[in-house]
């Protein structure tokens, strides 16, 4: 830990040439984290990002740390093995929606559960960029693309509320317009004991433009984005006149006026019960109502690699293994 | 009565006995099987086991589909197989009666339990009359005893409800059959005062059965028939029976330990592999970790993310799973780091045979990837040697920074052998070195890492996150060689396709020489892998003593072939592979040596008895 104080964004940028088309909303995730790391207390020797495919996938060869571009939905699969083996280094996870939620759900979601001590970014832009524009899980109903020429059929995931339902102990999401709240949450997701999960709402500009402008552009925030603040009445619009309550366990909008700033939801990350969280990000439906991004749960909890090594450590309280102990435990007898 | 002296003199000495006890799944057949084994693994016989299970946890009660068996070869002498056909059948119930006694000895001895053999359960087994009465018993020696009844007799002043009684019926079995072939009480007895320590009814039960089947041979004069197998003539050394899993399973251990490195075990619940995760977790104090993954994708996921982090990366499973894992493999081939894939073979394809034996997936661990992805291949040959070569394969995987397959089976899995024990002192040290520091200039003179600057071996350094000045990043895209940068170049990409190869094929200048057992220039050699050992051991041995000339030579190493093995199959008159597939490695031996090799197959579920080795071989080689 002694050099983190000397680092700069410099350092943390790899000699790689970026390879994003140009205008994506991959490089000002990438800015926003080559400026935070210097910030954050950690090594780059230490440091490891791990990624799937797909473009959010390039995202290690852009980072002055160690780094692997794995295969397509598994990354959560290997960085549990990772931080398993190694609860010393600090291990992330970057990839798109198709990566984490299609052909890799299996793997994020038991890498959530289980509270593996990753944190993991999920670039959510609703469409595949890489393979050329076909929707994706995240994408609306009736996309139109080049594999749904007639609209696509499927119910869209919302990823916070996926996070939320298997456990994960913390769920956060931003959006790439933001570079001072994007910090804020992967520096909160960095410092949480166990997986942590960042949906970032990103701009893929050649297949799927202006997806999130409805509500992230600078303009629009105000009315459209409500910012979760622990400890506090959920409300937002330019001068706070509107707030989220609870109405028979569903979160509704409303004007705090017609209801009183009492009736509103005061926000707790650290509930243990998440229901209130997940009622909280049932309001992402669409990009035509206003959406919360923050942290929607933040839990105290032991990470699974911890969990694991102090079973290693109550195994070894006697010592470790003795090789020809193991190999007499079974009955022996002797010929001469 | 007569006295001990007389009684012992009735007993015939003979050099092996093979016992199949059988019986429905509830009936503890494993169990007592088991039991049979360890009593004559303590009293110093040779043996091979053979367990045969359904795949159904509790298949219905009574019928064919539910028959459990247990095999096991005893003798006074070195014997590589569970034996041909067995010369005393214990049938627990009608089912167990009709599904092995076409496996019996001609002439066999049959042992049964009577009052299983009733209306419904003769039904169950679709016997149309009772084979007791019916003369199906003609020719075999018939020892009858009434083994529910005696027991729930033993147990009624014990104070056991009679259901539970019922359930000890098979220890009536294993001390009957324990008097009739003269082997030790007090280890089984010494067994269930262990096993259900704390359950003293299931004990006191348990050891009335037992002693009540022990006498029941006594007092129902059965004399004639006892037979004594004297202690083999093994080098000397210390014992212990052991499974192929567990063997693995020790390999792994022992291997991570010369090496200075740690086990991470990634592994999904599948037969007949589960074992080995069970026994790794159990292991903990080795600093063994272990995950039950989401999916075998995960669990080979994982190792591989534990084996960058500088652990040894193991994952285990059967055929199905590794078809999953075939992507991973590619990545851990682009990647060059240590792995390890344990295939324990089952029946396939898909679902297949789960709990029966079958060695089809060599060429999926030649070729089961995309793209030209060479992986070392390693295999075990016979439940004790799965300790050797799953020591190999991880040999094999730190040298060389590749994942290696290592091919077990069925078979060998849940089959026991004695095993002497090496001394852990003569273990080889496969210690390694991680990268430290810099290892090349780049254009401005700066120290830097190059991740895929290679050794003598071909091999890159094993460079792990944490250590100082080495950052990199590494991927399954094309990389340039030397400093792993991403590469699309034509050229480049021909060049690392032909250094991943020969990087592979170096490791066969680490084999020690093959040996050719038999004759070695002999005008017939058999060539064989995994679990046939025995079966082709017995068959060389039987056919020598018949006045035939052969060699047999058995392969450690898959991929890549021994360099040493062109030479040894040339100029043979045959060259036989009798294998549990139809005939892969036949194939790439053709493929390879241009060299006419016959194949003797078995795809049963099966595995090859030494005796129907040798009609094929003889009707090959004419």
């Amino acid at each position: 830990m002694s050099d983190t104080a000397t680092t700069t964004k410099k350092d943390w940028t790899s000699d790689q040439e970026v390879r994003w088309c140009p205008g994506c909303g991959d490089y000002s995730i990438l800015t926003a984290m080559q400026l935070l790391m210097p910030e954050i207390g950690t090594r780059r020797e230490d440091t490891v990002f791990i990624s799937g495919i797909g473009c959010a996938a390039r995202f290690p060869y852009y980072m002055n740390t160690y780094g692997m571009h794995s295969i397509h939905g598994r990354s959560p699969a290997i960085a549990t093995g990772l931080a398993m083996a190694r609860p010393d280094l600090d291990v992330w996870v970057v990839g798109g929606d198709g990566d984490m939620l299609s052909i890799g759900g299996n793997h994020l979601i038991h890498a959530l559960r289980r509270n593996v001590n990753l944190t993991i970014l999920l670039f959510n832009n609703q469409i595949y960029g890489l393979t050329k524009g076909q929707y994706s899980p995240t994408s609306e109903v009736g996309k139109v693309t080049n594999s749904t020429p007639m609209g696509s059929l499927d119910t869209p995931f919302n990823p916070v509320s996926v996070a939320l339902g298997v456990e994960a102990t913390f769920v956060a999401r931003t959006h790439d317009m933001d570079r001072a709240h994007m910090q804020e949450m992967f520096r909160r997701a960095h410092d949480h004991n166990g997986a942590a999960i960042v949906e970032v709402y990103q701009n893929c500009n050649v297949f799927n433009d202006g997806a999130f402008a409805s509500i992230t552009k600078k303009d629009a925030r105000a009315d459209m984005l409500i910012e979760l603040t622990n400890g506090e009445p959920v409300r937002f619009g330019p001068e706070g006149e509107r707030g989220v309550m609870l109405d028979n366990g569903i979160a509704r909008i409303v004007e705090v006026d017609d209801v009183g700033v009492d009736a509103l939801i005061v926000h707790n990350e650290a509930a243990p019960d998440s229901s209130v969280a997940f009622a909280l990000s049932r309001l992402a439906g669409d990009r035509e109502s206003p959406t919360p991004v923050g942290v929607f749960r933040a839990l105290d909890s032991i990470d699974y690699g911890a969990a694991v090594n102090a079973q290693l450590a109550a195994a070894q309280t006697e010592g470790g293994g003795d090789l020809h102990g193991l190999l007499h435990s079974l009955p022996t007898w002797e010929v001469s | 009565m007569t006295n001990t002296d007389e009684r012992l003199a009735e007993i015939r000495e003979v050099d092996r006995i093979i016992v199949r006890f059988a019986g429905d799944s509830g009936d503890g057949m494993q169990l007592t099987g088991d039991r049979f084994t360890s009593a004559s693994a303590l009293s110093g016989n040779d043996l091979a086991t053979l367990p045969e299970f359904p795949a159904e946890i509790r298949a219905p009660a009574g019928t064919l589909a539910g028959v459990s068996a247990f095999q096991v070869h005893i003798s006074d002498h070195d014997i590589h197989t569970h034996g041909d056909a067995p010369n005393v059948l214990v049938a627990m119930n009608p089912a167990a009666m009709k599904s092995d006694l076409p496996k019996l000895e001609s002439g066999g001895t049959v042992i049964v339990n009577t009052d299983a053999f009733e209306e419904r359960n003769l039904t169950k087994a679709a016997y149309d009359s009772n084979p007791l009465e019916d003369g199906t018993l003609d020719g075999y020696s018939v020892i009858t005893a009434p083994m529910t009844a005696l027991t729930k007799e033993v147990c009624k002043d014990l104070g056991v409800k009679p259901r539970d009684a019922e359930r000890s019926k098979n220890f009536f079995a294993l001390g009957l059959v324990s008097w009739l072939y003269t082997r030790p009480t007090e280890p089984t007895m010494h067994w269930i005062r262990e096993k259900f320590a704390g359950k003293d009814l299931v004990i006191a039960a348990n050891e009335a059965a037992f002693k009540a089947g022990h006498a029941f041979g006594e007092t129902a004069e059965l004399s004639a028939s006892r037979l004594a197998v004297r202690p083999a003539e093994l080098p000397a050394g210390t014992y212990t029976n052991i499974n192929g899993n567990t063997a693995l399973s020790w390999g792994l251990i022992a291997a991570s330990q010369k090496a200075g490195v740690p086990i991470f075990l990634g592994s999904y619940p599948i037969t007949p592999a589960s074992d080995i995760l069970h026994e790794l977790a159990k292991h903990k104090n080795f600093g063994v970790r272990t995950l039950q993954a989401e999916d075998e994708i995960a669990a080979i996921g994982s190792a591989l993310g534990a084996a960058y982090g500088g652990h040894l990366g193991v994952t285990t499973t059967s055929g199905p799973g590794v078809a999953l894992k075939g992507e991973t493999m590619g990545l851990a081939v682009s990647l060059e780091l240590p792995l390890v894939i344990v295939d324990v073979q089952r029946g396939g394809p898909s679902t297949g045979l789960p709990t029966k034996t079958e060695a089809a997936d060599l060429m999926m661990a030649r070729y089961g990837r995309h793209g030209e992805a060479p992986l070392p291949i390693v295999s075990a040959n016979s439940p004790s040697d799965c300790f050797r070569a799953a020591f190999e394969a991880v040999r094999i995987a730190l040298r060389y920074r590749t994942p290696v397959i290592l091919l077990s089976d069925g078979y060998l899995a849940n089959g026991t052998e004695p095993w002497r024990l090496p001394d852990v002192d003569s273990l080889p040290d496969i210690s390694v070195d991680f990268a430290a520091g810099p290892n090349a200039l780049n254009e401005d003179g700066e120290h830097v890492f190059w991740p895929y600057i290679r050794n003598e071996d071909l091999a890159r350094s094993w460079a792990i996150p944490g250590t100082d000045d080495i950052m990199h990043r590494i991927g399954g895209i094309e990389k340039e060689d030397g400093t792993g940068n991403i590469s699309y170049d034509p050229e480049n990409h021909g060049a690392m396709v032909d250094i991943r190869e020969e990087r592979i094929q170096k490791i066969a200048e680490s084999y020690p020489s093959l040996e050719v057992v038999g004759v070695p220039d002999a005008d017939v050699l058999l060539v064989g892998w995994g679990s046939t050992w025995g079966a082709i051991t017995g068959a060389v041995g039987r056919l020598q003593r018949a006045g035939r000339s052969v060699g047999h030579v058995h392969l450690r190493n898959l991929y890549p072939f021994p360099n040493d093995l062109g030479e040894i199959l040339k100029n043979r008159e045959h060259v036989i592979v009798p294998e549990m597939n139809l005939g892969q490695l036949t194939a790439l031996l053709r493929a390879e040596y241009l060299v006419d090799a016959t194949v003797i197959s078995k795809v049963t579920g099966q595995p090859f008895t030494a005796g129907e080795l040798v009609t094929q071989i003889e009707e090959i080689v004419g």
